[in-house]
């Protein structure tokens, strides 16, 4: 299992080099990309975290799909800083046996590092800068893990 | 102990950190204590359901008691992924 917090890009080829296990058959991987506004006009978004919370709550997130499926590895890597439309600003990897543990988790992980890591989004305009609200779907969307938090 | 603000509470109190002696038992009562500081507490503070509070980097409760804690952090819901 690997989490990485950094402000710099990643190359998803590279990370996926060596992931995975004896035994895996199924590999998922999600990137998130920095979406423009509908009008076209973001110029930037800035990522802010809380350095020591971020990196533990990953990790007990990662932690907490690991004991839920069987998972020959996992990756977390979410960068903050200034960051440009199109940009890569996040990515999860699961490896498992069969693909729908590994879609599972992968889907799992992104909702809960929505939610439960210690990260905020600013969106930059050039009328401006706003925080980005926190969506009441993604909040919803944890409960279809329960029985976790 | 070392209270923290990130986000909008950050830029509200103006400023990212600082260290705060206080008697008070509970996360409410650490919230009300600096409510009644300044303004820009109080306005910071104004509806806690907007915020989230984490002790020593483990999410929190406002009726939390603070005994042994070290750090405190204020933050807006999060938006990370």
């Amino acid at each position: 299992m690997r989490v990485k917090v950094q402000e710099a890009p990643f190359d998803v080829a590279d990370e996926m080099r060596g992931f995975g296990a004896p035994g895996t058959g199924a590999i998922v991987t999600f990137t998130g990309v920095v979406r423009n506004s509908d009008s076209g006009n973001l110029t930037a978004m800035e990522i802010e975290h809380y350095p020591g919370m971020t990196e533990a709550a990953l990790a007990q997130i990662a932690t907490r799909a690991q004991e839920r499926w069987q998972l020959g590895d996992v990756l977390v890597i979410h960068r903050h800083g200034r960051l440009i439309p199109g940009e890569q600003i996040m990515m999860v990897a699961t490896a498992s046996r069969h693909r729908k543990a590994a879609f599972e988790a992968a889907d799992f992980l992104m909702d809960y590092l929505k939610s439960r890591a210690p990260f905020w989004k600013k969106e930059i305009t050039a009328d401006g800068a706003e925080w980005v609200a926190a969506r009441d779907e993604d909040e919803a969307a944890l409960d279809r893990w329960s029985p976790e938090l | 102990m070392d209270v923290l603000y990130f986000a909008w509470v950050r830029e509200r109190i103006g400023m990212p950190r600082e260290r705060i002696e206080t008697q008070a038992a509970t996360v409410a009562d650490l919230v009300d204590e600096l409510r009644s500081r300044e303004d820009r507490y109080a306005a910071a503070f104004a509806d806690l359901s907007a915020l989230r509070v984490a002790l020593d980097q483990e999410l929190g409760a406002f009726d939390a008691p603070l005994a042994g804690v070290r750090e405190v952090a204020f933050f807006p819901p999060m938006t990370g992924g």
